[in-house]
């Protein structure tokens, strides 16, 4: 039989076999394995979740997160806002008025006591002698048990009364008067009082907050709801909520695009690498181990200062730029591995013999062929990215302040932890979650897209 | 193998010095310098500072002579804490962030083939996704905040306890050393009992099990004599860049527990642009890491005959 009699060729009007179910290219198959892992998609509504809290979220709530509310400092979220009008502050020389309260358990002292915001004012009584040296007030935050310390220090008086106006929130505080001896040294005497102290605010203070009108006619007493801070504020009475939604902008944009950047700059280096070869390859792979070994905090800091954080700035760029230029090796050696394996592949050799050349074999080939790798390093290095901005900005080498990030919110609500844990527990949940997405993400893009990869779990 | 120890000793000279000549460089391109204080001094004096630092000198001599002092070993007096030598502060402080590493890692280590090869023992059951579930808890929670949240739960074991049960910063005993030690281990360890659960799973389908399996090897023997040595060996693999995370990540534990490290010499010398000490601790670093994945690239050798190095 002659080669021309091997194949019929098929009529113009025969339909060609037709295949059971319609052919999916390599993505959309990835689409639809992506879509039966029920947490990626979690993960991924997540995210969706989170880059919509980052950028509708500030026109919602359009409170600055730089302004401090001074009557609300490190407020827990839910806290009691009310306030009550009260008289302006007037100076106060021991006498008693009918709203101080009276306490009658302490020894050899009475105690009496008129607490507010304003001023928590002491009064108390010697039974029998008065102290030689004086009194001395402390106060404490805390209850004052058998070998605790009284607290702070705050005066001492030869008279019998005290007003203490020093940094008054609304919650409990323990006062103590000791009685002290001829040398000024602590005696046996003290009594001790627990005060809950009612916050206040005095009408010209009102007005200017827009809580009363110049005008308007309130009685003293009269109780006020003072502005709304729904996930609390920090210690200098931030809003926590709009510094969440303002921090997650700088986070995502360092843990986005310092991924994107640093690993499109390694696959470009990695594809050359190994698609020349040779000792080219040697020496580029050589420079990648070197920057791979550079101490990253220090070059960190050094890009900062050549970059100059004026006044104003937020120093997000240079924090780009340092892990850019100091973490591509990784993605480099990665795509270097990929790139290495596929040149051996028939259909490169098959291309070159067509006439291509290393360009388009570079970019129609290799570059598409480690897409996947690539797309589920990017996913993977997001949390990584995010993990290093918050730990950079956590030892104060990150953005400058005023400008919020979850790092440097964690940084400063560390220090409040024990008295105030929503100041850290707020950031540190974003920071977590966040990093969560991308992780859970990662796993199901590398089952999606990776065959060789998939089914371990 | 000689060969091959000898080409990675050169290679591994020539990395420490690229990074003692990039922090070298990078370091003086930084403005000001750490004669640069608070106190006002007049410009003989700081001449005079100068001249015994051997700072008026041009840059490049500053160089050569720093690169002669290090071929010798020397690396110089610090600049910020007077008359105290930077090998002094290495010798010092060193092995307290060494023996800390080194407890973080054995704990990561040992944890995760622990918790790694009970998942894939009980896969897909309850076990399996309570520590799954850790397993990722661990990986997306910053270390900070875990220190944070260890220490303010060890306060408050403390205080429920009445007695001290272990201190919560510090240094100088063993109970020192736990909380930091296992915070510091604990991503590692998050990330290894992913890696050995893989692995685990991987091998239980081999060939050579079910062989086992079919000569009537208890199931035990089979966990211990074949599952366990081969599905380690990824686990080896990543123990270098653990280790390096491990140091490097170190003080920020440091600073939570106020344990007296190298690392935070290093944060303090960046910020007072202490030199000596920036360079001391950089290329020590630097050797550090370099000879640590020497001899984890060895190590990994002689428990897997199959790698051959050259």
């Amino acid at each position: 039989m002659r080669a021309a009699d091997a194949f019929t060729p098929l009529a113009q009007d025969q339909a060609a076999a037709i295949s059971s179910r319609p052919s999916l290219s390599y993505w959309q198959d990835a689409w639809r394995r992506l879509q039966q892992n029920k947490r990626a998609i979690f993960s991924l509504y997540l995210i969706i979740g989170l880059l919509a809290f980052t950028f509708i979220g500030p026109m919602i709530w359009t409170v600055d997160p730089s302004s401090q509310d001074v009557d609300q400092i490190s407020i827990a979220p839910g806290a009691d806002r009310s306030a009550i009008l009260v008289k302006d502050y007037e100076p106060w020389y021991g006498e008693l008025s009918e709203d101080f309260v009276a306490n009658d358990n302490a020894v050899g002292l009475t105690f009496a006591v008129a607490p507010s915001t304003q001023s928590v004012r002491l009064s108390w009584q010697a039974q029998g002698e008065r102290a030689a040296g004086g009194y001395r007030i402390y106060r404490n935050l805390f209850p004052i048990t058998a070998g605790r310390s009284l607290g702070l220090p705050l005066a001492e008086t030869q008279n019998l009364y005290f007003e203490d106006r020093l940094d008054l929130r609304p919650i409990d505080y323990y006062y103590s008067v000791v009685a002290l001896d001829e040398r000024g040294e602590d005696s046996d005497l003290v009594a001790t009082l627990s005060t809950t102290v009612t916050r206040v605010i005095t009408r010209r203070e009102a007005e200017r907050r827009g809580l009363l009108d110049a005008a308007e006619q309130v009685a003293y007493g009269h109780e006020f709801q003072l502005k709304l801070h729904p996930l609390g504020t920090d210690y200098l009475g931030r809003d926590m909520l709009s510094r969440l939604m303002h921090g997650a902008r700088v986070s995502l944009f360092i843990g986005l695009f310092a991924p994107i950047l640093y690993i499109l700059f390694g696959v470009l280096y990695g594809s050359v690498a190994g698609f020349v070869g040779g000792l080219t390859d040697q020496l580029m792979m050589r420079f990648a181990d070197f920057v791979v070994a550079l101490p990253f905090l220090l070059f960190m800091i050094l890009f900062k200062v050549i970059f100059g954080i004026g006044p104003g700035e937020s120093g997000i760029m240079p924090m780009l730029v340092a892990m850019v230029v100091l973490l591509w090796p990784a993605a480099a050696r990665l795509v270097r591995g990929q790139v290495l394996q596929i040149r051996e592949e028939g259909y490169i050799g098959a291309s070159r013999l067509l006439g291509a050349k290393t360009p388009y074999l570079l970019l129609r080939h290799m570059i598409p062929n480690t897409m996947g790798v690539i797309l589920v390093t990017v996913t993977f290095a997001v949390p990584s990215a995010i993990f290093t901005e918050a730990f950079l900005s956590f030892i104060g080498m990150g953005v400058a302040p005023p400008t919020p990030s979850w790092g440097s919110m964690c940084n400063e609500g560390i220090k409040t932890m024990l008295t105030h844990p929503h100041e850290l527990i707020f950031p540190a949940l974003f920071i977590s979650v966040t990093v969560l997405a991308f992780n859970l993400l990662g796993d199901g893009l590398r089952d999606a897209l990776d065959a060789r990869m998939r089914n371990r779990e | 193998m000689w060969r091959y120890m000898l080409k990675r000793l050169a290679l591994s000279v020539v990395t420490i010095w690229f990074i003692a000549t990039a922090t070298f460089f990078g370091m003086h391109a930084v403005p000001g310098d750490p004669l640069t204080s608070d106190k006002a001094t007049s410009a003989k004096i700081r001449a005079n500072l100068e001249a015994k630092y051997g700072l008026d000198k041009p840059l490049t001599t500053q160089y050569l002579v720093f690169l002669r002092n290090l071929s010798q070993g020397d690396l110089g007096i610090s600049f910020t804490q007077e008359n105290r030598r930077v090998n002094d502060i290495i010798r010092e402080h060193f092995p307290v962030s060494a023996t800390l590493g080194i407890l973080a890692v054995v704990f990561a280590g040992l944890g995760g083939v622990l918790w790694g090869a009970l998942t894939a023992l009980y896969r897909n059951r309850l076990p399996d996704t309570i520590i799954m579930f850790l397993v990722i808890l661990g990986i997306s929670v910053p270390s900070f905040v875990i220190a944070a949240i260890g220490q303010l739960s060890l306060v408050n074991l403390n205080n429920l306890a009445g007695t001290s049960i272990l201190p919560v910063g510090g240094w100088g005993t063993v109970q020192h050393m736990i909380l930091p030690a296992m915070v510091l281990g604990l991503s590692t360890m998050a990330y290894l009992t992913r890696l050995m659960r893989s692995s685990m799973l991987e091998i239980v389908n081999s060939d050579y099990i079910r062989t086992a399996n079919a000569k009537g090897l208890p199931s035990t023997q089979i966990f211990s004599r074949h599952q366990l040595p081969n599905a380690v060996l990824p686990v080896v693999t990543v123990l270098g860049p653990a280790i390096a995370s491990i140091t490097t990540g170190g003080f920020v534990v440091e600073i939570v527990f106020a344990i007296p490290g190298l690392g935070r010499y290093f944060v303090q010398a960046v910020q007072q642009l202490d030199y000596t000490v920036i360079m001391g601790t950089t290329v020590f670093f630097g050797a550090f890491l370099v000879f640590m994945v020497i001899v984890v690239d060895l190590f990994y050798g002689w428990i897997d005959p199959r790698v051959r190095l050259d």
